[in-house]
């Protein structure tokens, strides 16, 4: 067993974690799968960039990279915008078709809708900045060796952490805040919720601003190792959805633990037979998954 | 009068590639219009029937294997099998779950089909693709427009024909069932139907649809790869249908029709707009034609431009 494949498997997962938040947590709230999560990864990356750029332009001091990593004070002030705007987006796509949907009674078509979505999100990205790859820093980072034979760039050590972090709060918000509990009673069931007087459409806002936002933080962490392209969180979608359905869907650990599954799987993969294969990697848990324990790893029957 | 000769020429392979469209339409009207089941994998299922029927039909080759030099026909009725199987095995794990589990899985067999076939180079040619797929009628091909409206002529009749079949099949007890179930399942369910053997049996029908499709593609084309069966066909498909009017096989074809030809229009429009370092940007805006085209006529207009009919049978007035 070679350790590295363990770092990389880490960090993959760390990165898909984040995006199966959000689309563990939409799934579950608002009822369905949606193919436009992807779209957020790769706006939230975009938004970024640019705004690292412009932060960039008349604020020079900190840009040389903090401490050991790459980056400069400018990318995590842009990150945290972009968070912001990525956020609002989600929430002005379900305004704008997701929610007329939900008023007609068309939930079900919601599904397609976010498929059409996904294709125009995608193509405008590649209208406005050109399928032209993108990078947050130029620099080469030297890997540090950490012992038993794996090595990681101050850049995936500072990744884990962020996605850490980002984790736990999700976790405390959904467990220990009233509209975390909110949340989660929509969750089991709408009707009922309403009666007891929570703000659906309120809590449907939030979980959009959540899914979004951390959509966005996967983009960026996304960027820090490969490029920005407008087809990258098209191409982490099934990953996404794999990882959702392997932890079960609505719980946050699950999706955790699900996408870290599927990280290790795809190095595993890339290491041992080809970085080619690694697309099918995601569709092979699935279809485990759906045939072995349908609910997932922390689900229920439903 | 060579300018007439030429439109009448880009007319027929416009409608050739509008109607073959409009087969895989006509499945997916099977699967989401009638019966109520997601299939975000049009183009895989396409792509399992367009390499099926390359395989079998095109003249052996050196570097790969496959290439048996059977009958086209041949080549049409296993690319039916085949994706008609891939579509069972799909419905088979995903029916009795949730009904986005369909969707997603769907999806995922899209993503799979498509690395396999860019990565099995001895079988698909990978990025590469597939050439000299025999084409019907071949005997004809010096005479590119009488060549071109045998083959129109040949694509029109194989879609009269599925769309016949398919009318007879819905507007029958079995289609009832099917609609019955997409209503109430509890309902239909409790009048004795099997629920999940009658879904089983639109997703494989209108899978074979899919495969014939894209083996008509490949044939009618004579070249098929990779970039053929991206995501993008499986929005197309989808596009053509919810603007037609799901639920409704003449609005299935009268979809691909108009959705094809927004296509053309919008590749015509930003070929002249554009200059050629841009035409990659172009590209792209025309999917965001095609994705806001899906997303406002599902909000817009639901029922597309002819929605369902009401009418149960032809026997009970509406």
């Amino acid at each position: 067993m070679n350790a590295q494949v363990l770092a990389d498997g880490l960090i993959s997962g760390a990165i898909i974690a984040l995006g199966a938040v959000g689309v563990t947590l939409t799934y579950s709230i608002l009822r369905f799968a949606n193919f436009a999560h992807g779209e957020f990864v790769s706006w939230g990356a975009y938004a970024c960039v640019c705004l690292a750029g412009a932060l960039g332009v008349w604020w020079t001091p900190g840009m040389d990279g903090i401490g050991p990593l790459s980056i400069g004070w400018n990318v995590v002030f842009a990150g945290l915008i972009a968070m912001l705007l990525t956020g609002l987006l989600a929430i002005g796509l379900d305004l704008l078709l997701f929610r007329p949907l939900r008023k007609r009674g068309a939930a079900l078509t919601a599904v397609i809708a976010s498929f059409g979505a996904s294709l125009a999100l995608r193509g405008l990205i590649e209208v406005l900045f050109s399928s032209e790859p993108r990078y947050l820093s130029q620099d080469l980072q030297l890997a540090i060796p950490l012992g038993a034979g794996i090595k990681l760039t101050p850049d995936q050590i500072a990744l884990l952490g962020v996605t850490g972090v980002l984790l736990v709060a999700v976790q405390l918000l959904l467990t220990r805040t009233g509209i975390g509990r909110a949340m989660r009673a929509v969750g089991e069931n709408p009707a009922l919720a309403r009666v007891a007087g929570i703000d659906v459409e309120r809590v449907f806002r939030l979980t959009w601003f959540i899914g979004g936002a951390l959509a966005c933080a996967c983009g960026i962490l996304l960027g820090l190792i490969v490029q920005i392209r407008p087809a990258m969180g098209s191409e982490l979608l099934l990953p996404l959805f794999a990882a959702a359905i392997l932890g079960g869907i609505g719980s946050v650990p699950g999706a955790a633990l699900g996408a870290l599954i599927i990280g290790l799987a795809e190095a595993a993969t890339v290491q041992w037979l080809g970085a080619e294969w690694r697309s099918a990697v995601a569709f092979l848990v699935l279809i485990g998954v759906l045939l072995l324990r349908p609910m997932g790893l922390f689900g229920r029957p439903a | 009068m060579p300018d007439l000769i030429g439109l009448l020429g880009y007319a027929s392979g416009f409608l050739t590639l509008a109607l073959i469209s409009g087969v895989a339409c006509l499945g997916l009207n099977l699967q989401w219009g009638q019966t109520g089941l997601f299939n975000v994998g049009v183009a895989a299922f396409m792509a399992i029937g367009a390499y099926t029927a390359a395989l079998l039909t095109t003249a052996p080759t050196d570097g790969r294997l496959g290439g048996y030099g059977l009958p086209i026909v041949v080549g049409w009725l296993v690319a039916m099998l085949a994706a008609a199987l891939a579509s069972a095995l799909v419905a088979v794990a995903t029916l009795r779950l949730r009904k986005d589990y369909l969707a997603i899985t769907s999806f995922g067999v899209a993503v799979a089909v498509l690395t396999v076939i860019r990565n099995a180079d001895r079988f698909t040619g990978g990025s590469f693709g597939i050439s000299f797929i025999p084409r019907p009628f071949a005997a004809l091909a010096d005479r590119p427009l009488a060549f071109g409206l045998t083959n129109l002529a040949l694509v029109a009749m194989i879609v009269l024909l599925v769309y016949w079949a398919l009318e007879r099949l819905v507007r029958g007890p079995w289609g009832r069932v099917l609609r019955a179930l997409r209503e109430d399942e509890r309902a239909a369910a409790a009048l004795g139907k099997n629920a999940t053997r009658y879904r089983l049996q639109a997703f494989t029908l209108g899978g074979a649809l899919m495969g014939l499709s894209g083996a008509l593609e490949a044939h009618l084309i004579g070249f098929i790869a990779p970039d053929n069966f991206e995501a993008v066909l499986t929005f197309q498909i989808w596009a053509m249908l919810i603007v037609g009017g799901s639920g409704n096989n003449l609005g299935a074809l009268l979809g691909a029709l108009v959705v094809s030809a927004i296509w053309s229009i919008s590749g015509l429009v930003t070929g002249a707009l554009f200059p050629p370092e841009e035409q990659a940007r172009a590209a792209a805006l025309r999917l965001v034609v095609i994705g806001v085209l899906l997303a406002a006529s599902l909000v817009l207009r639901p029922r597309g431009l002819l929605g369902e009919q009401t009418r149960i049978s032809r026997h009970l007035a509406p």
